[in-house]
């Protein structure tokens, strides 16, 4: 029985997405699963055999009747597993209006932004780089929206649409600005952002245990941008949060700068963190360098600057019903001067804040003060950033107030600042603009017969950079690569838990950044060792057909070329050349002393450790 | 309002020289060359390696190194006698006591971090923690002032890594500290998984791919960005190496072992030792759970059996195999915990007068350096240590001269190894 199983299930399980996908029906074909809970981690796979064994070893003690019941277990299991097997097609894009881009106004912010670069690039000397194919801006897009390489599935999709449109000719930004369009809809793009705000908003540190909900603000931050609520909007709800952490989750942005160790402020979220992130992440301005002196070095800001900033912080109390407007003054010591209440200023465009109200309705109201342009440039900076790897301006938030001479402005920066304000911080909008710059398309190499590439290409954004994947990017394209279906907010719980839980070791060991958001050196020796002999690796690529892409492109694929461009799309996003079909496929058929599956295995194991799979490029 | 200019960064460290010639010219060069070589000849046959037991979550101090029995801050923790006429450690380290000619004791350290991970972050860099820039770990400045050659291992290690592993900071992610699990078996992912030839199969497959995808990219890519394909030989090199047993410490005498107590942090304090005697220059292995803020003494009793039986042991495994005199061992927390017992039994965060024990390497055995108030009332320690010294003199020790500048630190900023001052009093010899 068993043998016949070994036989049969690999025909059984087909459909996946080798062709356009087929739904699955063998429900009873998944019987001999089981799951085992393996050192907190959900691992479900191995089949047939290893299943039947231990089987009859449970079983035969109890008897046949306690067979039959095992036997109904299993069958209730399958019909779990089928269910999470389904592979649904892609759904097309609900909201995808063409209107949104199809439009002059559009183009004309984006021919703006292309001769801004342009501009640049005559004045450095440079030739840019030609346009990269869609699949690699695809990937960028992926990976900088939602931490993932596409899928199988949905690049096959995304060609898909690609076809249909090339009928009616469309301006080749058009297949890009439809997977935007896929990607805005999809839960993993909203929660992947809010994510990554989160992190400047209120770090990565588990907070005070009492006050602090993390998880609440990160999937409150999502929902903002999934339903692309105007960034002013989110920022002026943070600043102005109010009630309990548990019920209004942006209260957690004042919550979680308690110290609950600090016997003299009971509680009292605190004035300075406040400062502090608001005007980074907020306004791309560091002002904390001056808590504790003056600027002694160019005279840009005062120390007192800092703390009059963070006076509009210091009515914030907790109280029984949580964050609460209290009215409470700040006091500070400056040096050389007695301790005194510190007066509610801003340290520039003071005519924009208004005179009266709240404290911080006030502050909210002058941050996100279309006048305010700080706001707006450290809004793009970081969207910017996220779509390339790394920062408009750099440091991120240390933006340049003024355009100088001595500090100018990139190219880019001011059009999109405009633009973004122009239509009401649409940060969708933003990162459609963006998306349709001819920067954006650019490759990250020439063809051979021309000058090559230098770091002054990079410097000056004629090349795309290339930039190194962050730790929870390459466990999530690890993960995506092994399946052909999109793992996403729809999946099954179980994929999600094993997910989570393969994620969460693999970044330990490979090394989290932390708040360190766009840390551009190389790689480690440990996170080589980790690609090359870790587990997380071992267990995805290996050949098992229920939860691995590796041995189910092996059991549909047509031929061995098939197979081999199946796994270059699966992993790297792209389709091999003529010559890495070539010697792969040679190699798959290689039979001395090797299985077809071993050699499937290494050929997975080689594309996830190259530098095309652990860099954005 | 004016925007803050490169240049003006660059004049600055300027203006430091030029004050420097002016104002204490008499000090450099020569006065300073002089001094350092002095420091050199002092420092000779010295100190060649770091050993750091990290006590993660802040040890108490009362019931590890600075004891106060009887008083009211004790809460009844006792102190016993040590292998030193008149000094006394807490009940709980017996062992340790018997290896306290070894021990220099700082009663006395301060810092202004009672923050878990700013704490740490102090201790382990001899900085507070700095929002434009990440500081390098001690282990991390030490690989990277004193290269070693012929060791195909990672010079730098952390066995059982906290949250807070040391890092290569500024100096970049090359130094951060080498994590290891298990010191039992397949240590740190260093064997692959599959035999031989299919190993070089996929590597062959790995040069097709990487040759490609070099094809019209930058050609100083792998050089200046990625390292990528430098690192895998590195780790390939590593993986074939002859030293990788050292990571593994099933194959050491089973008395050997045993002496370590039977924990993983004994069994990493054991790899210490034999990663040190293979040229490793710095080893940190993590015990957690000293963040006693309910049930304070149960709690230190629990981390101080385990602690108690793997540090003696580790100093007598040094001395035996005559590594203690180059090696330096620190063993610390971030921080230590309040004199007083809160409502649930326990202590809380106290960064003013805690204690760390250290050992080897040029320091002053049986020495015990600053004392805190037996009544708990006088927040300030006798003769306070601050965390930067404690880096200066661990720095001092390796011959490392702490007042050295950072050259190519991010945005032009101006930085020195360490910020401390040697404290003379912790030296066998001054």
């Amino acid at each position: 029985m068993v043998e016949l199983l070994e036989d049969q299930l690999p025909v059984a399980i087909g459909s996946v997405g080798i062709r356009p996908i087929e739904a699955n029906h063998l429900a009873v074909a998944y019987s001999p699963l089981y799951i085992c809970f393996l050192d907190g981690y959900v691992s479900f796979g191995h089949w047939a055999t290893a299943t039947m064994k231990a089987l009859e070893k449970i079983v035969s003690p109890l008897g046949q009747r306690n067979l039959l019941f095992a036997a109904a277990c299993i069958l209730g299991l399958s019909v779990v597993f089928s269910n999470l097997l389904q592979s649904d097609a892609v759904t097309p894009p609900r909201n995808h209006s063409v209107e949104r881009y199809q439009n002059p106004e559009f183009r004309d912010v984006v021919e703006r932004l292309d001769a801004e670069f342009v501009a640049r690039w005559e004045k450095e000397g440079l030739e840019p780089a030609p346009p990269a194919d869609e699949l690699t801006r695809i990937r960028r897009l992926s990976l900088g929206l939602t931490g993932t390489i596409p899928s199988l599935q949905e690049i096959r999709a995304f060609e898909e649409a690609r076809v249909f449109h090339a009928g009616n000719q469309p301006p080749p930004n058009d297949h890009i600005q439809w997977w935007l369009s896929h990607l805005f809809e999809d839960r993993r793009t909203s929660d992947y952002l809010a994510e990554r705000f989160a992190r400047v908003y209120v770090g990565v540190e588990n907070g005070p245990f009492l006050f602090y909900r993390r998880r609440r603000f990160v999937s409150w931050l999502s929902d903002q941008f999934h339903d692309n609520q105007p960034y002013d909007k989110v920022v002026s709800s943070l600043i102005t949060a109010e009630g309990l952490w548990t019920s209004n989750p942006e209260v957690n942005f004042f919550t979680v700068t308690i110290d609950e160790n600090d016997k003299k402020n009971k509680n009292k979220p605190d004035e300075v963190k406040l400062a502090v992130r608001m005007t980074r992440a907020f306004l791309g301005v560091r002002l904390d360098c001056v808590q504790c002196h003056d600027d002694r070095l160019n005279d840009r800001w005062l120390q007192k600057d800092f703390h009059q900033l963070a006076s509009f912080f210091s009515g914030a109390d907790m109280r029984s019903s949580g964050v609460r407007e209290t009215g409470k003054s700040y006091e500070y010591k400056y040096r050389g001067a007695p301790q005194g209440e510190v007066p509610k200023k801003v340290p520039f465009f003071p005519e924009l804040l208004p005179e009266s109200g709240e404290p911080r309705e006030r502050l909210a109201a002058w941050v996100t003060d279309r006048e305010n342009r700080a706001f707006a440039r450290a809004a793009v900076n970081r969207i910017w950033a996220l779509m390339f790897g790394r920062p408009l301006v750099d440091p991120i938030d240390e933006i340049p107030l003024e355009d100088t001479l001595e500090n100018p402005y990139p190219p880019g920066l001011e059009t999109l600042v405009d633009d973004f304000i122009a239509h009401d911080f649409d940060l969708q909008r933003l990162i459609r603009v963006i998306a349709a710059t001819r920067v954006f398309g650019l490759d990250s190499k020439v063809s051979e017969d021309r000058v090559p590439l230098t770091e002054k290409h990079d410097q000056h954004w004629a090349a795309f950079a290339l930039s190194r994947l962050r730790p929870e990017q390459v466990a999530g394209s690890i993960i995506q690569a092994a399946s052909l279906t999109a793992i996403d907010a729809d999946s099954h719980i179980l994929f999600r838990m094993a997910r989570v839980f393969q994620q969460g070791d693999f970044i330990k060991r490979y090394g989290d950044v932390g708040a360190d958001e766009f840390y551009a050196l190389g790689g480690t020796i440990s996170q080589r060792l980790l690609m090359m002999n870790g587990e997380l690796v071992h267990e995805r690529i290996k050949d098992d057909l229920v939860s691995n892409a590796a041995a189910r492109i092996l059991a549909t694929a047509p031929d061995d070329e098939a197979v081999v461009e199946a796994a270059y799309l699966a992993v790297l996003s792209r389709r091999p050349t003529r010559e890495e079909v070539q010697y792969f496929a040679g190699l798959l058929a290689q039979k001395k002393g090797r299985s077809r599956k071993d050699n499937q295995e290494d050929l997975y194991w080689t594309l996830l450790n190259s530098t095309e799979f652990s860099w954005n490029h | 309002m004016n925007p803050s200019f490169n240049s003006f960064h660059l004049s600055r460290r300027a203006l430091l020289r030029a004050v420097g010639l002016g104002g204490v010219a008499w000090l450099s060069p020569l006065t300073h060359m002089l001094g350092q070589a002095q420091e050199k000849e002092a420092s000779q046959a010295a100190a060649k390696s770091v050993i750091i037991l990290w006590l993660a979550g802040g040890p108490s101090q009362l019931e590890t190194f600075d004891p106060h029995p009887g008083k009211k801050i004790a809460d009844g923790t006792g102190a016993i006698k040590t292998s030193v006429k008149g000094v006394e450690i807490a009940e709980g380290l017996p062992q340790v006591a018997e290896v306290m000619e070894e021990l220099t004791l700082v009663r006395s350290m301060v810092s202004q971090e009672g923050d878990h991970e700013r704490g740490t972050y102090n201790l382990k860099t001899g900085y507070r923690p700095d929002p434009t820039m990440v500081h390098p770990s001690i282990g991390s400045v030490i690989c990277n002032e004193l290269p070693v050659d012929g060791v195909d291992i990672p010079r730098h290690v952390s066995i059982l890594p906290g949250q807070w592993p040391a890092r290569g900071g500024h100096l970049g992610a090359g130094l951060d500290a080498f994590k290891v699990y298990d010191t039992l078996g397949r240590a740190g992912d260093m064997t692959a998984r599959v035999e031989p030839a299919r190993q070089k199969n996929r590597l062959a497959g790995l040069k097709r791919v990487e040759d490609a995808f070099a094809r019209g990219r930058r050609t100083d890519l792998d050089k200046k960005t990625t390292l990528h394909n430098a690192t895998i030989q590195r780790a390939l090199d590593m993986m074939n190496s002859k030293q990788l047993g050292v990571f593994d410490v099933s194959k050491a005498p089973a008395r050997t072992r045993e002496a370590f107590g039977d924990s993983n942090f004994g069994r990493g304090c054991l790899a210490a030792v034999q990663l040190v005697g293979a040229g490793v220059r710095c080893v940190e292995v993590t015990l957690g759970g000293w963040d006693t803020h309910i049930n304070n003494h149960e709690g230190q009793a629990t981390k101080n059996a385990i602690l108690d039986p793997a540090f003696a042991a580790l100093i007598r495994e040094l001395r035996a195999r005559k590594l203690l005199d180059e090696t330096i061992v620190i063993c610390a927390g971030e921080f230590g915990r309040t004199p007083k017992i809160n409502g649930l039994g326990g202590r809380d965060h106290w960064p003013k007068g805690f204690s760390l024990a250290l050992a080897g390497g040029g320091f002053r055995g049986g020495h015990v350096h600053g004392a805190t108030d037996p009544e708990g009332v006088k927040e300030e320690p006798k003769d306070p240590a601050k965390v930067a010294d404690l880096h200066a003199t661990v720095m001092h020790l390796l011959g490392i001269d702490h007042k050295k500048e950072y050259k190519n630190l991010p945005f032009d900023r101006f930085g020195t190894l360490s910020e401390g001052n040697v404290i003379k009093g912790l030296l066998k010899n001054i």
